[in-house]
């Protein structure tokens, strides 16, 4: 018995084939970095160095390098992957669109970075994630209102956008202030799909089409349905980003000023080097990560964990919840941590109280029903990765002799079978002696 | 009395028929054991089929637990994620037992496991029964006709059939139950004796414990009583025999938690409670008969007539508006179904569905009761010759029970005593003829026909004396018991009387019916032959027919003999191949075997008390297979177990049962229509198909890759190929098939942990479709849904 309900699933935790990646430290350490040419290990120099004093080590390598591999002996080299090249028809080595998805599908993180002229391959593997860049390869986002002031004129394919996800969690506490610069393609998101994000949208007015063709036909892609960076985070709570510009991250477009086409503030630098930096930091699990310890439940007034319930008792819960801060587990402090007690639905829902210092708990009723029910904890907010904890309990009706002896309602019941003893007494005895 | 009469050669005569008698028995029960054994000879000693498997498990849990425990036993692993108050819904009877034997056996340090008591308890109760049986016809026609009828009963293969080892069934003790609670009534009937009607009550009792079959008896006895009563036999025995089996049995049977209340709330209880008014009523007439004059009589009765009616009548509107006021009417499903055959397949598809509740057909009879079904005719005629109390309630049992197997295959078990009991009659009483007619024209025998007909007469007598005997023996008894000496001296010397009297004229009667020398020898001969062919047909039954223990089969071919063992390959596989705490969904009928074989939980097993639950598991087998994914998920299924017959040719595989699942399904879930599965009405499986039925989960999880096999899917159940072959599955992935792919198990498969984009995948699907992009992307292909 004792078995049964011992069943905690923290799907969301769960480290997969990386070594150094594990729920007690989930912040990526190995990072490839596939480049289309090293140049741009250069001119992208200060994304790079901002992830390398962060702590990550980053492997460079060309994208169709032939001893290209991201396992070696089933355990994954690598805790992360960028890739850069945003040209590249066929990886090198044993890399190919299979290998990328599995490692994302063994819970690790990719940032890709597409182009105007982003290959099949590239893609691919965003379409796989959820995002569907635009269909005619040589189309970029243009905005004819919130373009970045250029010294070339006509020129409107530089965006400054501000249009980003309101979430601290993905972006960091810090507001970004400044537009963000961007040049490449615009891709659109299924919006049943709910594991994928926009962080960084058009404008009303943008769209997207081929800036040197001439427009005949409506474009495709309009207005704020275009994303312009998105992030995914899969259901094993792997993070991708997915940006349509390489030149996102790159050192010009860091330091270069911003002006809005019709603002007439002028800011010195672009909101580039914070939102990539803090996008990164979400994308690397350095934000956002949470995990759930020591789900505990017990009758009230007693400590041990009970291997079965009886209808009626009055249980307690509890549970552990920590944020990963990127260096250390700090307590997650929220109001919002909701347990259900489940058989086929929810019989309880109960919001946790908290005690600011992780701790999460509540107490309850069983209900009024035996079977096999289940403490779940189903936690989903945007940005963090998903908790989902359940614990299976078995509840019991009561046993034979934990029901109430006497009724009070039941006295006429036992005056009359008594009363009836004592009657059927008497008369045997006058029946038998009275004559 | 006659008794002294003959002097001292008749008693010792008699002592030495007791002791005759009594190792015809002892050989009866060693015959009765042994011949159950087969099973364990040609197999091995191991519990069989479905229901023993769960009686099995409950008893393990006994032996471990303690009576408290399993009392109070809520079983968690079944019925996920209803439960199942296991205390409360079984019938205790057969685990009781089976637990104290091995309690028993192990104080007295014989340590044998608990499977081994199990697989030996039907046929040690078989042999208990065969004796029960014995008492009972003794009780009605006299020692010989009772160990005739032991010996048939210790062999019909109808009982075999649910008794031997390993078949470890309620209806192994329920058998000796019934018919040892009947014994018991008939001996109160014969003796009028308190004592007796206790015991028939504490037997009624073990027979409530033990099978649900017990509302036989209460209906039956009541309808003997009532019989009793309408045909002018009323004795204040049978009021003894009735009234404390009403009143104690329905207390105690109240106090086994799986009957209850329903004690006294359902409608098969209510016919005896209606003859315990009646008697009391008769009874009261007698007595005011007994004390008024014939003229005050007829007042008093008109009095109480009218009074009576209007008693009655109040009754019969309240409990006619009672059993209104039910839905069914107050009848359980399986009772209703009993009184019309039609019932079931009308209103309740998963009573129906179960092969055992279907009607017999004829040749199940011969099968099950064989020669008997003759004699018992033969049977019946010499009950009514001359027709007692005793008598009277064998026929009233043959006529129901023959009535009940006719309505359902099971009920043939609750024949098959009745159909020994008469069929013992009559052979005892035919050879009783033939033998006395072969003694009384033998001619070599000195003193010839006088000396016959003396022989005969102190035959008849020592008949008689038998009668008297028994009718004699509890007033001895009872001279201890002085309260009671009054009542009884009374009633003896009615039944002296009544005893007398016939014998005298059937002394005449038989002196007449001497038959032909020639005639009696062969007829005897014929007889003996007989017996012959049914013993010949009962261990034939017992050898070939019915010691298979089904979870193990075997086929003979022209290169020896093949052992299909699958069933527990597949459930070793499940024990030690997935988490504890998995949930395995299967077709109910599996349910036990996987709670007890493979410690896995089930969504349903053969407990079918909730219907819901089963059309839920209907329903995802015959939905296609992502709403099946859906609803399996939704019930944290894990595997998914299906039974396929078609590679080895094994009938009773899941796509011949799967219309039952459709139907139980539709009957909950309307969505789910019968006729979406059937091409003109008729079942198939072939290309002609519909595609409603070829792309339901079941189809696809029983023809998966079947094509690989012989490379045509030819299905050897269904004589066909199959309709459609090469199919990929998208929501569940074989991890386990059995080595004739009899068991096929399935894991349903996560959902995908990413969900991709739309407009690429037409692209890609258009452009590509190339054999490099299939191969990359084939293992996330399979799982293209969002």
């Amino acid at each position: 018995m004792a078995k049964l309900w011992i069943f905690v699933t923290l799907v969301s935790l769960l480290p997969f084939l990386g070594s150094s990646f594990s729920s007690e430290n989930p912040t990526d350490r190995r990072i490839l970095v596939l480049l289309d040419d090293f140049a741009i290990k250069s001119s992208h120099s200060i994304f790079f160095k901002s992830l390398q004093t962060r702590g990550f080590e980053l492997d460079f390598k060309l994208a169709d390098d032939p001893k290209l591999s991201l396992q070696r002996y089933g355990q994954y080299l690598y805790d992360g992957l960028i890739l850069f090249s945003p040209t590249i028809e066929r990886f090198g080595g044993s890399v190919d669109l299979a290998a990328v998805l599995d490692f994302v599908d063994s819970g690790h993180d990719l940032i890709v970075a597409a182009d105007a002229s982003a290959s099949d391959l590239i893609r691919d593997i965003a379409t796989e994630c959820g995002v569907e860049f635009d269909e005619d390869p040589a189309a970029m986002v243009i905005d004819h209102t919130s373009y970045a002031v250029s010294k070339t004129e006509g020129d409107h394919t530089l965006i400054a956008s501000d249009g980003f996800i309101q979430s601290d969690v993905i972006l960091g506490s810090k507001i970004i202030e400044v537009p963000v610069l961007f040049q490449g393609v615009g891709h659109t998101l299924n919006p049943t799909n709910n594991l994928v994000l926009k962080v960084l949208a058009a404008s009303p007015s943008a769209y997207s089409v081929n800036p040197k063709s001439k427009l005949s036909t409506p474009p495709s892609l309009t207005g704020s349905a275009i994303s312009l960076v998105s992030v995914v985070q899969a259901r094993n709570n792997a993070r991708i980003l997915i940006s349509g510009s390489l030149a996102l991250f790159s050192n010009q477009l860091f330091r270069s000023g911003v002006e809005k086409a019709g603002s007439s503030t002028k800011f010195e630098k672009s909101g580039n080097e914070q939102f990539v930096t803090e996008l990164s930091k979400w994308v690397f699990h350095e934000r956002g990560h949470l995990k759930a310890v020591n789900v505990r439940h017990n009758k009230v007034g007693e400590t041990g964990e009970p291997a079965i319930y009886r209808i009626n008792d009055d249980l307690e819960y509890s549970v552990e919840i920590y944020e990963w801060s990127g260096t250390s587990w700090v307590p997650y402090i929220a109001d919002d941590v909701q347990v259900q007690f489940y058989m086929m639905s929810p019989y309880v829902l109960k919001t946790l109280s908290t005690d600011q210092k992780g701790r999460y708990f509540t107490s309850f009723k069983v209900p009024d029903v035996y079977g096999v029910f289940q403490f779940k904890v189903e936690y989903q907010r945007l940005g963090y990765t998903s908790l989902s904890l359940s614990k299976q309990i078995p509840v019991r009706p009561f046993k034979h002799n934990e029901y109430e002896r006497f009724i009070t309602t039941a006295f006429p019941y036992y005056g009359s079978s008594f009363s009836m003893m004592a009657g059927f007494f008497i008369f045997t005895i006058t029946y038998l002696y009275n004559k | 009395m006659e008794v002294p009469e003959n002097g001292k050669s008749a008693s010792l005569r008699h002592a030495f028929g007791n002791v005759f008698c009594f190792f015809i028995l002892l050989l009866i029960g060693v015959l009765a054991f042994s011949i159950r054994l087969f099973s364990v000879i040609k197999y091995e000693s191991v519990i069989h089929e479905f229901d023993p498997y769960f009686n099995y498990r409950v008893t393990q849990y006994l032996t471990k637990k303690g009576i408290y425990e399993f009392w109070n036993w809520f079983d968690d692993r079944t019925w996920y994620p209803l439960g199942r108050v296991i205390g409360g819904t079984v019938y205790p009877g057969l685990t009781l037992t089976a637990g104290s034997i091995w309690r028993l056996l192990n104080s007295l340090n014989i340590p044998l496991s608990v499977e081994t008591v199990c697989v030996f308890t039907a046929p040690i109760f078989s042999a208990i029964a065969a004796w029960a049986t014995y008492l009972l016809t003794k009780e009605v026609k006299g020692t010989g006709a009772g160990l005739t009828a032991a010996a048939l009963l210790a062999m019909v293969p109808s009982y075999i059939s649910r008794s031997v080892a390993g078949s470890y069934d309620n209806e192994a003790v329920a058998i000796f139950a019934l018919i040892f609670t009947f014994y018991l009534y008939v001996k109160t009937l014969n003796t009028g004796s308190l004592f007796y009607a206790t015991l028939n009550a504490l037997s009624y009792f073990y027979m409530v414990c033990s099978w649900g079959g017990y509302t036989f008896i209460i209906n039956l006895i009541p309808m003997h009583v009532l019989l009793c009563i309408v045909t002018g036999r009323y004795s204040p025995r049978l009021y003894i025999a009735y009234a404390p089996l009403v009143v104690l049995g329905t207390l105690l049977a109240s106090l086994v938690p799986v009957v209850g209340f329903n004690a006294v709330m359902t409608s098969e209880h209510f016919a005896s409670f209606l003859v315990f008014i009646i008697i009391h009523v008769v009874a009261f007439v007698y007595y005011i008969k007994g004390l008024l004059s014939p003229k005050m009589f007829k007042v008093a009765v008109a009095l109480v007539v009218s009074v009576g009616m209007v008693v009655c009548c109040a009754v019969v509107a309240v409990l006619v508006a009672l059993v209104a006021s039910s839905p069914t009417k107050g009848w359980s499903g399986r009772s209703l179904s009993l009184l019309d055959p039609t019932y079931a397949s009308k209103y309740i598809p998963i009573i129906a569905s179960v092969s055992e509740h279907q009607p017999p057909t004829w040749p199940s009879y011969f099968m099950d009761i064989n020669v008997l079904a003759f004699l018992v005719p033969a049977g019946i005629i010499a009950c009514f010759l001359p027709l007692s109390d005793a008598s009277s309630f064998v026929v009233l049992y043959i006529v129901t029970s023959v009535y009940f197997s006719g309505v359902m295959v099971r009920l043939m078990l609750v024949l098959a005593p009745a159909a020994c009991i008469m069929s013992g009659i009559a052979l005892s009483e035919a050879f009783d003829v033939l033998t006395r007619s072969v003694k009384f024209q033998l001619p070599g025998v000195s003193g010839n026909s006088q000396s016959g007909a003396g022989d005969t007469t102190s035959r008849t007598v020592d008949t008689q004396s038998d009668m008297v005997k028994t009718e004699k023996e509890p007033p001895t008894d009872r001279t201890e018991d002085t309260t009671k000496e009054r009542t009884s001296k009374k009633k003896k010397k009615k039944e002296k009387e009544h005893v007398e009297k016939p014998s005298l004229k059937s002394q005449i009667q038989k002196r007449l019916l001497v038959l032909p020398l020639e005639a009696s020898v062969i007829a005897l001969l014929l007889l003996v032959l007989l017996g012959g062919v049914y013993v010949i047909h009962c261990v034939w039954a017992a050898a070939e027919a019915y010691s298979a223990p089904s979870i193990v089969l075997t086929s003979h071919s022209h290169d020896g003999l093949h052992v299909f063992d699958d069933f527990r390959e597949a459930y070793a596989w499940l024990r030690h191949n997935t988490e504890v705490d998995d949930k395995v969904a299967s077709w109910w009928d599996y349910g036990y075997q996987t709670t007890a074989m493979a410690n896995r939980t089930v969504i349903v097993d053969n407990n079918t008390w909730n219907n819901t639950h089963i059309a839920t598991v209907g329903t995802a087998m015959s939905s296609p297979e992502k709403a099946a994914w859906e609803i399996f998920n939704s019930l944290d299924v894990k595997y998914v177990l299906v039974v396929f017959g078609g590679l080895v040719g094994y009938p009773s595989d899941d796509i011949n049962k799967f219309l039952w699942m459709v139907r139980i399904g539709g009957g909950v879930f309307p969505h789910i229509k019968e006729p979406d599965y059937l091409r003109d009405g008729q079942y198939r499986i072939d290309s002609q198909a519909t595609p409603t039925m070829l792309n339901c989960l079941m189809y696809k999880l029983a023809y998966y890759r079947f094509v690989e096999t012989d490379g045509k899917g030819f299905d050897r159940v269904r004589r066909t190929e199959i309709g459609k072959k090469h199919f990929k599955l998208t929501h569940f992935e074989e991890v386990f098939t059995t080595h004739h792919w009899m068991m096929r198990i399935y894991k349903l498969k996560p959902p995908k942990n990413r969900i991709r984009g739309k407009a690429k995948k037409s692209k890609s699907s258009s452009k590509g479709s190339t054999a490099a992009s299939l191969k990359q992307s084939g293992r996330r292909k399979r799982n293209p849904w969002h």
